[in-house]
């Protein structure tokens, strides 16, 4: 098939289709709400490198692509040990898995939870209880200036709905799995996922992305999560799409008063991968701690974009992305702060680390701080470099040997991130993960 | 008896330039020999050539260690064969525990020397004998290498890991440097316990002070990148009072400085 000469007409007739079954008895306002999001998809189209958000991040291999959408009920015919690679091993939690981007009732399960919490399909809920969803779908991940964001948001049908009422505390993680499988021709899904966090509850919620065979395929997830007054969420995104993949993420975060979040957003895989992470402070006494890790090699491409609005007074924001890119691969980070103008004793700093591994990787780093109040304490900082030969030379000093020595140092520079993980088993996954990248695991495992 | 080091007509250039240009010096086993000298002379040029660091192009000259062809290895084997340099400016590294990173040091000397490695107990035994010796807490094992150290935890942890790895050659880089007067005497302490009739010393220092607790046998005077005088204890006491202008090569002897 060629490409179609207007990239967002194909998205455009599979609306037309597909509206009937995307919206079945839905209630006006979700109906509504899907039409506003393609026209405004409509409206701005696939983003080029001309718009300064995506001056680095290149989306036409996806404008390009013909995607199919996966419709609920076709075959799946992944095995349950085909998932169990993604999961957390003896991870006690409340599991949902979507294929392909529709629910596997089959491999999801429930543990115990408190009275009143939810954690359901979106797809569920839209049939069964829309009007719970209301206060708040499509409320925080706004239509405003993210085509991808409107795309996800006249689509979207399957996810998790995480609510959690007030005071209720749900101890054990909520995992959240999205796998994708070659098809025999590229498909695309769009999570969409919702948490919400009553006055002083609290939960921890893992988003998994991942592919379970090279082809290509284009995940265009969107989540939100509003945090109540003094409600606490950890959250996780783990990104392990399969290397031909597309994943184009938004996550957008509304914390209330004395709310404290810590979110974690870990990019191991993909092709081409886009996340944004915006978050605001609705109210005083906020505290964010928002961290990501990326490692990549080979051609990918991974593309960091947050935005932390302190728009109340006596919030605290801590950030620190750390990247780590071999190959050929190309990396950004892109963080704004904004501390508007009656935003005062905010707290706020921004770290960004790049660690290049090889002469053909590249990196670009763009921290930024905007602060319009006058009494606030505001750092950023961006670093790009390599291995610090001190520092191997050191180690081989005392009878480390040299690739065991940038192994070591590879790991020690990512591990500020991986102990930032609270999930015990998560951890040790990614401390798996990053391990099985370095060439003398075994050297470190012995030194750390 | 051979010399346990044997260093003959030693050049060496760092970024193209020549900085040592004829360095010989025999150490022999149970020795300890202070090499001193002016900033620029080449004492930290001359611990890094022997340490292997890369950077360091030998130009001329050999160095044998206990017979074996030192310039011919990497930096790694020649802590193997039980080379040990302390940093005058030790780095850093979060994230590497100073605990397991020393383990894995130790065990990696102990297997290139034939002997059984050393299992978690035995290296906890070794290594709480060893932190007395340098008045280390046992908080200090649990944090990253060097991480977050003052200047003198620093050189303690220098003097710490040299006491654990139990090196045939020890070579001290300014290990005074930014010490107070309690600390230099933990310090020279933990070097001097190491002192026996089987290791030998290369202490590099620009003040005499280190060598009031490290008392050397032997003392070279290191000038534009070559020895320019040896003695005993007693010429570092010399240099103390008329610095080193006063062995500075034959052209500052002949012609002093205009008044």
């Amino acid at each position: 098939m060629a490409a179609p000469a207007d990239p967002v007409a194909p998205y455009l007739a599979e609306f037309e289709r597909s509206e009937k079954e995307l919206d079945g008895g839905a209630p006006v306002w979700l109906h509504r709400l899907r039409e506003r999001a393609i026209l405004r998809f409509r409206e701005l189209g696939f983003p080029t490198t001309k718009a300064e958000a995506w001056k680095y991040t290149n989306v036409a291999p996806i404008a390009k692509t013909p995607f199919e959408r996966v419709r609920p009920g076709e075959p799946r015919g992944v095995a349950g040990e085909a998932v169990d690679h993604f999961t957390f091993g003896v991870l006690k939690c409340s599991q949902l898995v979507f294929i392909n981007g529709v629910f596997a009732p089959k491999l999801s399960y429930l543990r115990w939870l408190p009275e009143g919490v939810r954690v359901r399909g979106l797809s569920e809920v839209l049939r069964t209880d829309p009007q719970s969803l209301e206060p708040h779908l499509g409320k925080h991940a706004t239509l405003n200036g993210n085509a991808f964001t409107a795309l996800n948001t006249a689509f979207m049908q399957e996810g998790a709905f995480i609510d959690v009422p007030a005071g209720r505390v749900v101890e054990e993680p909520i995992h959240v799995l999205f796998v994708s499988t070659a098809r025999r021709a590229p498909s695309v899904s769009f999570p969409r996922n919702l948490v919400v966090l009553g006055d002083g509850s609290q939960a921890t919620v893992i988003e998994s992305y991942a592919g379970l065979d090279r082809g290509a395929y284009f995940t265009n997830a969107v989540t939100e999560a509003y945090v109540g007054p003094g409600a606490v969420l950890d959250h996780y995104k783990m990104q392990r799409e399969s290397e031909g993949a597309f994943h184009i993420a938004a996550m957008a975060l509304h914390q209330d008063r004395g709310s404290v979040v810590a979110s974690n957003s870990i990019s191991l895989g993909g092709g081409l991968v886009r996340n944004d992470v915006r978050a605001i402070f609705l109210d005083e006494g906020g505290e964010l701690d928002l961290n990501g890790l990326y490692a990549v090699t080979g051609a990918q491409h991974v593309d960091n974009h947050t935005w932390i609005d302190h728009a109340r007074p006596n919030c605290t924001s801590r950030e620190l992305y750390k990247g780590i890119l071999d190959g050929r691969s190309r990396g950004i980070f892109n963080g704004q702060i904004l501390v508007r103008k009656d935003a005062q004793k905010t707290n706020a700093r921004q770290t960004n680390k790049n660690l290049l591994l090889s002469t053909d990787a590249f990196v670009d780093s763009t921290p930024g701080l905007e602060i319009l109040a006058d009494d606030v304490r505001c750092t950023h900082g961006s670093t790009i470099g390599q291995l610090d030969e001190n520092a191997i030379f050191y180690l081989r000093s005392r009878a480390i040997d040299e690739e065991a020595a940038r192994s070591l140092l590879t790991y020690a520079f990512a591990s500020e991130l991986i102990n930032a993980i609270k999930v015990a088993s998560m951890r040790i996954k990614l401390d798996q993960l990053v391990l099985s990248r370095l060439p003398r695991a075994d050297a470190v495992q012995e030194a750390v | 008896m051979t010399p346990m080091l044997e260093i003959r007509d030693l050049h060496a250039n760092v970024g193209g330039k020549e900085i040592l240009r004829g360095v010989s010096l025999d150490v022999r086993k149970g020795e300890v020999h202070a090499v001193m000298g002016p900033n620029g002379s080449g004492k930290t040029t001359l611990a890094y050539v022997l340490a292997g660091r890369p950077g360091y192009e030998v130009t001329r000259g050999t160095v044998l260690f206990e017979g074996k062809d030192l310039l011919a290895m990497r930096p790694e084997d020649r802590a193997r064969e039980g080379i040990f340099m302390a940093f005058q400016y030790p780095v850093e590294i979060p994230g590497v525990s100073n605990a397991y990173f020393l383990k894995a040091s130790l065990n990696s000397i102990r297997k290139h020397r034939g002997l059984p490695e050393l299992d978690a107990m035995e290296f906890i035994q070794l290594v709480q004998d060893r932190m007395k010796l340098l008045a280390l807490d046992d908080s200090f094992m649990r944090r990253g290498l060097n991480e977050g150290f003052s200047g003198g935890e620093k050189k303690r942890n220098e003097v710490f890991q040299m006491a654990v790895l139990e090196p045939r050659l020890a070579i001290l880089d300014e290990t005074d440097s930014g010490l107070d007067i309690d600390a230099l005497r933990v310090v020279a302490n933990g070097v001097n316990s190491m002192r026996g009739p089987e290791r030998a010393m290369v202490v590099v220092t620009h003040y005499q002070r280190l060598l009031n607790y490290i008392v050397p046998d032997r003392v070279h005077v290191l000038s534009n990148g070559r020895i320019a005088k040896s003695g005993d204890k007693e010429l570092a006491l010399e240099l103390e009072k008329r610095g080193y202008g006063w062995v500075e090569g034959p052209a500052s002897v002949a012609s002093p400085a205009p008044r």
